[in-house]
C-alpha cells in the first residue's frame, strides 16, 4: 500500500495519504478539505468545527470485520431528529474501502454494492430482494451533512441536507440508500455487535475503563 | 497500514451543566448521546443536543410517588456487559377501564450502547432494540424471529406518564404510541409505534433477585404478582419432555418387567419332599438342611405342593437365618376340597401354595416346618421349594404409577400456570396450537364454563 506525502496548499502541513485510494482528506492542522488530482492537492473548502460526538471510534481505529483486518481513515458526520451520527470510512487489509456506521452506538458495517437503479422514492414497509435476502424499506431519515474528517473515497464536502433510506432484512442484514449522489448508491451490509469487531485505538471515556 | 494520525480532542467526559428550568445542577451521563433529558428537580423535559438545553416540556409530578427502584447513576452487570441506569419513565396502558403501569430503565454504557430493563409488579425484563425484523403472519396471531415463533398477547395504547433523566429519543410526558407484545416464554418480542416508524424489542424476563444482585441493590426485590405474560413457566419447562421421557422410563421399565420374568436368577436354592404322618403323635417339628441365599437383598419364595385330597395340611414355617437367629415366621395353609352336587362338579382350593417374603438378606438359611392336620388322616406327602430373587409384578406396577404421577402433576401445574398467564391476554384463554396441552387446557376450559353456567 502506499503512502503518497504532500504538502497542505493551504498551511503546508505534510499530507499523509495512508490508501492508495482515497480522493479527499482533510488537513488536520487547518481543517482544509483537500481533493487528489493527478499532480497535486487542490483545496476545495474548510471544515467547520465538527459537533461534540461521542462515538468510541476514531481515525486510527483497528478492527476485523468476517477475516480481514481494517483501519479506520476518515468519516462523514451527520445531524438528525435523534443526534448525529458518523458513517466511519475504514479499508481493509486487502484494499476494500467500505463503511462502519455508529449511529448512537448502534453498529453496522457496509460497503457499496450495484444492483441496478434504485428507486426515486419508497414508502417503509416496501420489499427489495437482492442475493435471496429479503429487504424491508424501515426508516426514512432526512439528515444534514455537518462535516467531514480524514481520507475518504470519493469527494464529499459540499453537502446540505441528504436522504437516506435504511432498509432491514429478516437476519441482521442491512442496506441503505444514499441520495446524497445523482444517482443514488447503495450500501449493502449488516449490523454488528461491538465486541465482534475487536476495536483497537478506541477513544476512553471518564468514570469507564 | 499506519494508525499514527490525529485523534479528537481529549476523552468524552461527564458533563454538569445546570437545568434552565431551575438552575439545579444536571449531570450528564449518556457523553451526549441523549435526545432529551429531564431534570430531576424541576421536572423540565430539556432537549440533550441543545448546547443551551432548549426547554421541551414541563409536567408536574412528584418523585417520591413513584421512585426508580434502581436508582439513576447505579452501575450494574447485565449479560456481562456493564451499565449504568441513566433514564426512567412510567408507562400507562388502560384495559377494560383499569390502568396497569410499568417502568421502564434505561441503560447505557459508552460503547456497547443502550440497553433496557422494564418493571411490572415485580417481574423484570432485559430489552434490547432488534436487529433485524420479525416476520408477522397475515392475521397478526403469531410472529416469526431467527426460526422461533411467537404468539400474540396483547396490544394496547401506552401512555408515558412520567420521565426522569436521559433518553436516546424524543420522549414527552403524554405521548402515546401503540404497543404489541408476542411472546415465547422467557422472550417477548414488543413492536412499537404504528405505519411509518415501528421499533421492534426483544425482552427476556429476569428474576428481581438477579436485578438486586447485578446492581447490589439494598434489602430485597419486591416480590413478583401473579404471572407474567412472559415468565417462563417452572415446571413445564417442558411437559412434552416430561411426557417423552415418561414414556422412554415406562417402556424401559416394561422391558425389565419382561426381562425379569425370562432371565431374572429366580434361582431355586432348597428343594425337598417330606411325609407327615398325622397319627404318629408327639413334637412334628424339624428342621431342613441349610441353603445358601446368595447376593443382595431379595424376595425369598417359598412353595409348598400337598398331596391333599379333600382334606388340609398347615405349616407353620420359620426361615432362620444360621448365623443371627433371626426369623421370618409365616404359616401356609394347603387345601383342597371337591365333589358333585346338584349344580354339577365344585372344587376349592389346590395343592399348591406360594408366599413371598421381601427383603431377606443373604445369609445361610433353613427351615423349622411345624405341619398340623387331621389327626386321622394319616400320611401326608408334601414338597417344599425354596427360590431365591423372584421378580414381583406389582413391583413394576408400583413403579409406573410411580413414574406416572409426577409427569401428571407436572401437567396439571403447567397448565394452570397457562391459565394463568393467558388469562392477562386480549384472549383472556391460551390459543390453540393443536399441541397435547392446549387441548388438554381446552377441555378443561370448557368443563369448567359448563360448570359456571350451571
Amino acid at each position: 500500500m502506499t503512502q503518497p506525502i504532500a504538502n497542505c496548499p493551504n498551511c503546508g502541513a505534510k499530507i499523509v495519504f495512508r490508501w492508495s485510494g482515497s480522493v479527499q482528506t482533510v488537513c488536520e492542522f487547518c481543517k482544509s478539505v483537500l481533493i487528489r488530482t493527478d499532480i497535486n492537492l487542490q483545496r476545495v473548502g474548510k471544515v467547520a468545527d465538527l459537533p461534540p460526538n461521542s462515538s468510541p471510534i476514531q481515525v486510527g481505529t483497528e478492527g476485523v470485520f468476517g477475516n480481514r483486518s481494517f483501519s479506520v481513515l476518515g468519516r462523514i458526520i451527520y445531524e438528525y431528529e435523534q443526534g448525529n451520527w458518523n458513517e466511519w470510512h475504514f479499508v481493509t487489509i486487502d484494499g476494500t474501502s467500505g463503511w462502519l456506521s455508529d449511529a448512537q452506538l448502534n453498529y453496522a458495517v457496509t460497503f457499496p454494492a450495484q444492483v441496478g437503479i434504485l428507486p426515486r422514492e419508497c414508502k417503509v414497509g416496501q420489499q427489495y430482494v437482492w442475493d435471496g435476502e429479503t429487504y424491508v424499506v424501515s426508516t426514512i431519515t432526512k439528515a444534514h451533512y455537518c462535516g467531514v474528517e480524514g481520507e475518504l473515497p470519493f469527494k464529499y464536502w459540499d453537502k446540505s441536507d441528504v436522504v437516506f433510506i435504511d432498509l432491514m432484512s429478516r437476519s441482521q442484514k442491512f442496506a441503505t440508500f444514499d441520495y446524497s449522489e445523482d444517482p443514488p448508491l447503495l450500501f449493502l451490509g449488516e449490523f454488528v455487535d461491538f465486541d465482534d469487531l475487536k476495536l483497537k485505538n478506541l477513544r476512553t471515556f471518564e468514570g469507564w475503563s | 497500514m499506519s494508525t499514527s494520525g490525529p485523534t479528537p480532542a481529549g476523552a468524552p467526559h461527564v458533563r454538569s451543566l445546570n437545568c434552565p428550568g431551575c438552575g439545579a445542577s444536571l449531570t450528564v451521563r449518556s457523553f451526549g448521546n441523549a435526545v432529551t433529558i429531564v431534570c430531576e428537580s424541576c421536572h423540565s423535559v430539556l432537549d440533550a443536543q441543545d448546547p443551551r438545553l432548549r426547554i421541551l416540556q414541563q409536567f408536574h409530578a412528584s418523585t417520591s410517588e413513584d421512585p426508580p427502584l434502581i436508582p439513576l447513576g447505579s452501575r450494574g452487570t447485565i449479560r456481562g456487559v456493564l451499565y449504568e441506569v441513566i433514564g426512567f419513565e412510567r408507562r400507562t396502558i388502560q384495559v377494560e377501564g383499569i390502568s396497569y403501569s410499568w417502568h421502564e430503565y434505561v441503560l447505557f454504557n459508552p460503547t456497547k450502547g443502550f440497553r433496557y430493563l422494564t418493571e411490572f409488579e415485580g417481574h423484570w425484563n432485559d430489552v434490547s432494540v432488534l436487529r433485524a425484523l420479525p416476520e408477522v403472519s397475515s392475521g397478526g396471531a403469531t410472529l416469526k424471529y431467527l426460526g422461533e415463533t411467537y404468539r400474540h398477547f396483547q396490544t394496547a395504547d401506552a401512555a408515558t406518564a412520567f420521565v426522569l433523566g436521559e433518553f436516546p429519543w424524543q420522549v414527552r410526558v403524554g405521548e402515546v404510541a401503540r404497543v404489541s407484545d408476542f411472546i415465547s416464554p422467557p422472550r417477548v418480542i414488543s413492536s412499537e409505534g404504528s405505519g411509518k416508524e415501528v421499533t421492534w424489542s426483544i425482552g427476556e424476563y429476569l428474576a428481581g433477585k438477579d436485578i438486586w444482585k447485578a446492581f447490589k441493590l439494598p434489602g430485597q426485590a419486591p416480590s413478583p404478582v401473579g404471572v407474567y405474560e412472559n415468565q417462563p413457566s417452572p415446571m413445564s419447562s417442558n411437559v412434552k419432555s416430561v411426557w417423552a421421557l415418561t414414556g422412554a422410563f415406562l417402556i424401559a421399565l416394561l422391558a425389565i418387567a419382561v426381562g425379569a420374568y425370562w432371565i431374572e436368577s429366580s434361582e431355586q436354592v432348597f428343594e425337598q419332599t417330606f411325609e407327615f404322618n398325622t397319627s404318629a403323635g408327639g413334637e412334628a417339628s424339624f428342621v431342613t438342611d441349610v441353603f445358601q441365599l446368595k447376593g443382595r437383598t431379595a424376595d425369598v419364595e417359598v412353595t409348598t405342593n400337598a398331596g391333599v385330597d379333600n382334606d388340609w395340611l398347615y405349616l407353620n414355617y420359620a426361615l432362620i437365618d444360621q448365623d443371627t437367629g433371626h426369623a421370618y415366621d409365616f404359616g401356609r395353609e394347603v387345601s383342597y376340597y371337591h365333589g358333585y352336587d346338584s349344580d354339577g362338579s365344585w372344587s376349592e382350593g389346590g395343592t399348591t401354595n406360594t408366599v413371598t417374603i421381601p427383603s431377606v438378606p443373604p445369609g445361610n438359611y433353613y427351615l423349622r416346618i411345624e405341619p398340623e392336620s387331621d389327626p386321622n388322616r394319616g400320611l401326608i406327602r408334601y414338597g417344599v421349594t425354596v427360590k431365591r430373587d423372584v421378580p414381583q409384578a406389582s413391583f413394576f406396577g408400583l413403579a409406573a404409577l410411580a413414574l406416572l404421577i409426577p409427569a401428571g402433576l407436572i401437567t396439571w401445574r403447567s397448565l394452570n400456570f397457562e391459565h394463568l398467564r393467558w388469562a392477562e391476554s386480549d384472549y383472556g384463554t391460551a390459543p390453540n396450537d393443536g399441541s397435547l396441552l392446549s387441548s388438554v387446557e381446552n377441555i378443561r376450559d370448557s368443563f369448567k364454563s359448563s360448570g359456571e353456567e350451571d
